[in-house]
């Protein structure tokens, strides 16, 4: 029962705690450069969710082979063989998306949060738990992506995937699709986010107080203030 | 004169930082003192040149000719990695003023993805060779330009009473937004 907690922990702090965007801030240049629309943001993140999972994979799978002078090296070698995978299959099935991604296809294997996640975690568990954790860390990326995606083409171009949601009278800020938009937005939702981590902390650290003092343990609060 | 728009072109108005978004994390990882900016700035610059003389030859001389345009992303990125690894140690053993102020950027700049997007850059827009080299020259000083004008407003943004929950990267963010809508201004030159 224990270990079942620990796995889906394993899966769940990608997505919320360790938001490998909104919390580790890595992988920040392709979050910036193609959410200018939603569909192009879910793209971007499936395609990385992609090579993080089968690199994790293969390299938890195969870490005890891998010599650890040269293991960067091969961590690199092997994410560029998943994305030129990625990127061949999508300049034959989606050319227009290919087209709007542009070089950010390729650039997927300098992305900070891959070759981190095989760094710190696939390079040291077992496939297993490598799994989970990738796709926990791509659920994150993806989600943030969408919605960075998601604010701009709402604000920017009235629509969201393609359909318009903003009546006419709304005077679209063409601010947001341009790469001002992406720089501030992204600010704002940094700023946001801690806002509410903050507020979230500061809510445990009353309650555990309150819960101090209803059972008459006051040095332990003395501890907590200390920490 | 086209040699001269293409470095214009790659430095301000599609200035690798502000218009398309490579090197970030150095933007935003070593952009808090001016020093380190404009040696960050300046090793990146140096290895960019020797990116585009790299991968024009890999690309145009053995990629292409021998139908392996395939390989092109590990390839690149390998060489890459092999070659900061190798400018490195030239240096260190050549000069060791510039050893000391380049050294510690030189290792974190093989993962820079605006080092693989020029060289991907190059590859997609079929530069001649020398429109290349000044292409990576013209990137590299459009990255020291950004980097250091964002040093400069953030030495000063030390002293501003900023929120906390805005503290460290989202105000950093936000300072680049502007200075990007600050970039567009040029975007009608060329």
């Amino acid at each position: 029962m224990k270990k079942q907690v620990t796995l889906s922990k394993e899966f769940l702090k990608g997505v919320w705690d360790n938001n490998p965007v909104l919390k580790q801030l890595l992988g920040l240049c392709p979050t910036l450069a193609v959410t200018v629309s939603a569909i192009n943001g879910l793209a971007m993140g499936l395609a990385a969710t992609f090579v993080l999972v089968m690199a994790s994979l293969l390299i938890s799978t195969i870490r005890k082979i891998i010599p650890p002078q040269v293991r960067i090296a091969s961590f690199i070698v092997i994410i560029a063989t998943f994305v030129t995978i990625v990127d061949l299959v999508m300049k034959a099935k989606f050319p227009d998306l290919s087209k709007a991604l542009g070089p950010f296809i390729p650039l997927i294997v300098v992305n900070c949060v891959i070759l981190g996640r095989q760094e710190a975690f696939a390079s040291k568990n077992n496939p297993g738990r490598a799994f989970l954790d990738a796709i926990g860390m791509g659920a994150g990326f993806t989600i943030a992506l969408l919605v960075l995606g998601g604010i701009r083409e709402i604000i920017g171009s009235r629509t969201f995937f393609g359909l318009q949601i903003m009546p006419d009278q709304f005077e679209p800020w063409l601010i947001m699709i341009l790469p001002a938009g992406a720089f501030l937005t992204l600010g704002l939702l940094l700023g946001a986010v801690n806002v509410y981590a903050d507020r979230k902390k500061r809510l445990e650290h009353e309650s555990l107080v309150a819960h101090y003092k209803r059972v008459g343990r006051e040095e332990l609060i003395e501890e907590l203030e200390v920490k | 004169m086209e040699l001269f728009i293409i470095f214009i072109s790659a430095a301000i108005v599609n200035n690798f930082v502000l218009a398309y978004f490579l090197g970030i994390c150095p933007f935003v990882g070593v952009s808090n003192k001016l020093s380190s900016a404009t040696s960050m700035g300046m090793a990146t610059t140096f290895v960019m040149v020797i990116t585009a003389i790299v991968s024009w030859l890999l690309y145009n001389l053995v990629l292409i000719p021998y139908n392996l345009a395939f390989l092109q992303i590990p390839s690149f990125i390998l060489v890459i990695a092999s070659l900061v690894q190798f400018v490195e140690m030239v240096i260190k053993k050549v000069s060791q003023p510039l050893y000391r102020a380049l050294g510690i950027f030189l290792p974190l700049i093989t993962t820079n993805c605006a080092i693989l997007g020029l060289a991907l850059f190059g590859s997609m827009r079929e530069y001649s060779f020398l429109e290349n080299v000044i292409f990576g020259l013209g990137a590299g000083a459009g990255f020291t330009l950004a980097l250091v004008i964002m040093a400069g407003i953030r030495e000063e943004l030390d002293l501003a009473d900023v929120p906390k929950p805005f503290q460290g990267a989202p105000i950093t963010l936000i300072v680049a937004g502007i200075l990007a809508l600050a970039f567009m201004g040029f975007a009608g030159m060329i």
